[in-house]
């Protein structure tokens, strides 16, 4: 007789293989190699074990720093920018009006097309110096900028992609204030407390738990934008939108330095991981948790 | 006497100052209607409330007694017809401008306040200073014995204390009225109880107009001075509880006040006098007294009779009814029995009988009608005169 036991190992299988051969093996293969002066395009065998020297490299690393900068830039305006962006139209679709389900759908329809490589090459064409956006500027007889090649304006318009996908994090936030119960606005609302004072003395305390999942999903994923810099900018123009992760890239599969590429990644994880054990730490003063996590609501 | 209630005996001198002493209604409703999407909830509802008046609001589920309290809050606005509050019309003013404070049924306390933080808010809002704010809150919280809670959030309460969290917070507004909207509806049997006393205790304390919502009759009749009994969005009968109870102008009152309700047979008229209505019931004749019946020969009719009204006939006594016992519920001080009548259907009569009554299942059972308390209605639910018992004991009956 077969066991439950087994078969539901089977079951787990797959997602087992999947993640040894793709996350735990790269996770593991990245941090040896980063010990390594291994190359892409030689064999294995020939690299040399080289210690913390790939990491000690990056202090003198002009590249690197830059792009460290660049990147905390992208971050400390990008996460800001596009929670209060995800927070706003999630508080307006929150209304009661007729067709409201329409506008939430336009809404959140940027972000199932997200900040994929097509999107990003139709970027490329709307911040063309004879694209999109200078033609309209030209209609309205403004004079065309030269966007992407201006270390500002690139800037500006690869975080206008990552805000342009506020629609998960609006999702999120739609349902946290969904899950605020309706009359304690109506209480509010008799003890005479104005909309602008209930979204600030209740909306966003009782939002805080929505707004620090939101906050730890957008520093995530920030950190790691790719697409808009390598496909729009190329990480120019001066390395003014040159993010860590696009010389991870291109120090692994430009300059072959597989090595140093590896010891890149670990720094972004470490930074990653430091953030969020921050905002972790942080959040017994801000975040509000209406229950107990071993509460299960009341006495 | 605590500051609470010393600012509502001022309120209360500075309203008599303002109107004279002509005694006005602290809440009138004039031809309220209310309709959603199309459907009628509340058809034409009109009403004064006297101030320090306990006004209770009952009714089934969906009757529109939750809803018109909402309209006398200024969360729903009525789509015709005028409400007024302390002799002002508040039909379509902002509710915080309306001087009323509201309970609410999932008690509304703003979770990631204190308690403390949950009753000074509308004090906050209307930016008080603050000792005035502490004092106040303070003062409520000792009327409610909540000042060992203060520093606590509503989580770490019980539901009895939430409860008298949302009640501070309304007391601290010293509002014109006080609506309560099921307020005692989430909590259980015992903890009722005790809150009912406590609703009852502190309504004589502060002696402010309230209007409660309930769908408990038992609720009703033990806070109330005056029920509103509503059905289908109408008024059915305005009264005080004894009132309603004794002189249910229709059907549905009659079946929805008391507990376990009146039972009833159907009936046909023989014969009126001055006096009294002779009825032709399924197993036997009566005679009803009744004064001022005008119901003519030969009307089918509702004859009532309250539980407690039905008596065991003793066996030299002519039994008005037979039948025989098919359930006995006994709660110790009391017992009800179910008796189905002999060679007839339709529902078993209920008995309200001493706890101690000798009784067993399937017993045969002669019954006695207290004749001078029973009940009558027309084909349409409406009562037919009034009996005699009844006929002279007024206590502020309006009827409707």
């Amino acid at each position: 007789m077969y066991s439950n036991k087994w078969i539901g190992s089977l079951y787990v299988t797959p997602f087992v293989i999947g993640f040894l051969l793709f996350t735990a093996f790269p996770f593991v293969a990245s941090f040896l190699l980063s010990l390594t002066d291994a190359r892409l395009q030689d064999q294995l065998g020939a690299a040399n074990f080289v210690g913390l020297s790939n990491y000690s490299e990056m202090a003198a690393d002009s590249t690197f720093r830059q792009s460290l900068g660049v990147t905390f830039a992208y971050v400390f305006i990008t996460v800001p920018l596009k929670l209060a962006f995800a927070l706003f139209i999630a508080v307006v679709l929150n209304f009661k009006l007729k067709g409201i389900g329409l506008f939430r759908t336009a809404f959140y329809l940027p972000s199932i097309l997200g900040g994929s490589v097509a999107i990003a090459v139709v970027w490329r064409f709307v911040f063309a110096g004879d694209g999109l956006l200078n033609q309209a500027l030209s209609g309205i007889g403004i004079g065309s900028v030269n966007w992407l090649g201006e270390p500002t304006t690139a800037m500006f318009s690869i975080v206008l992609l990552r805000l342009w996908q506020f629609g998960s994090a609006m999702v999120v936030f739609l349902a946290g204030l969904k899950a605020i119960p309706e009359d304690l606005y109506e209480a509010a609302d008799l003890d005479g407390a104005s909309r602008l004072k209930q979204f600030f003395l209740i909306t966003l305390p009782l939002l805080t738990p929505v707004l620090f999942f939101n906050f730890i999903m957008q520093i995530v994923q920030a950190f790691q934008e790719f697409n808009g810099p390598y496909i729009i900018t190329a990480g120019g123009p001066l390395k003014s939108s040159y993010l860590l992760p696009l010389m991870i890239y291109e120090e692994a599969f430009k300059y072959f330095n597989l090595g140093y590429s590896s010891a890149l990644s670990w720094v972004l994880f470490i930074i990653i991981a430091l953030f969020t054990a921050v905002a972790f730490w942080s959040q017994k003063h801000w975040v509000f948790y209406a229950q107990d996590r071993d509460d299960k609501g009341g006495h | 006497m605590t500051p609470v209630s010393l600012t509502q005996v001022d309120n209360q001198k500075q309203a008599e100052q303002k109107w004279g002493n002509v005694s006005i209604d602290s809440v009138r409703l004039t031809d309220v209607r209310k309709t959603f999407n199309g459907h009628e909830v509340i058809k034409g509802v009109s009403l004064e409330v006297k101030k320090g008046e306990l006004v209770v609001f009952v009714g089934p589920s969906g009757c529109g007694k939750s809803t018109l309290l909402r309209l006398i809050a200024g969360l729903e606005t009525p789509t015709s017809g005028q409400i007024d509050i302390s002799g002002r019309d508040v039909t379509y003013a902002h509710p915080s401008k309306r001087g009323v404070a509201m309970v609410f049924q999932s008690y509304a306390l703003y979770p990631h306040m204190t308690v403390f933080d949950n009753i000074a808010f509308a004090l906050k809002i209307q930016g008080l200073p603050k000792d005035e704010i502490t004092h106040k809150v303070n003062a409520a919280a000792e009327t409610l014995q909540l000042t060992h809670l203060l520093k606590r959030r509503p989580k770490a309460l019980s539901g009895g204390q939430r409860q008298r969290v949302a009640i501070g917070r309304a007391i601290v507004r010293e509002p014109d009225v006080f609506l309560f909207d099921e307020p005692l509806s989430n909590l259980d049997a015992a903890l009722r109880g005790q809150m009912r006393v406590e609703i009852a205790r502190l309504h004589t304390k502060l002696n402010a107009t309230s209007v409660y919502v309930t769908h408990d009759q038992v609720e009703a009749m033990t806070l109330a001075d005056k029920i509103v009994v509503l059905n289908a969005g109408r008024i059915e009968q305005v009264g005080s509880p004894l009132d309603l109870y004794r002189k249910p102008a229709n059907l549905f009152v009659a079946g929805f006040i008391g507990s376990p309700r009146m039972n009833t047979l159907k009936a046909r008229v023989r014969d009126v006098s001055n006096d009294a209505v002779k009825l032709d019931l399924p197993q036997t004749i009566l005679s009803v007294p009744r004064q001022g019946a005008e119901v003519p020969q030969g009307a089918s009719v509702t004859f009532g009779v309250r539980p407690e009204n039905l008596h065991l006939a003793t066996e030299d006594e002519d039994a008005h009814l037979n039948g025989y016992v098919i359930l006995i519920e006994r709660l110790g001080g009391e017992t009800f029995a179910y008796v189905a009548l002999k060679d007839q259907e339709g529902d078993p009569l209920i008995m309200k009988l001493d706890g101690e009554v000798s009784l067993h299942n399937h017993q045969a059972v002669g019954l006695k009608i207290d004749l001078n308390r029973a009940h009558l209605f027309s084909e349409d639910g409406q009562a037919i005169g009034v009996s005699p018992d009844f006929a002279h004991q007024t206590d502020g009956s309006v009827h409707v």
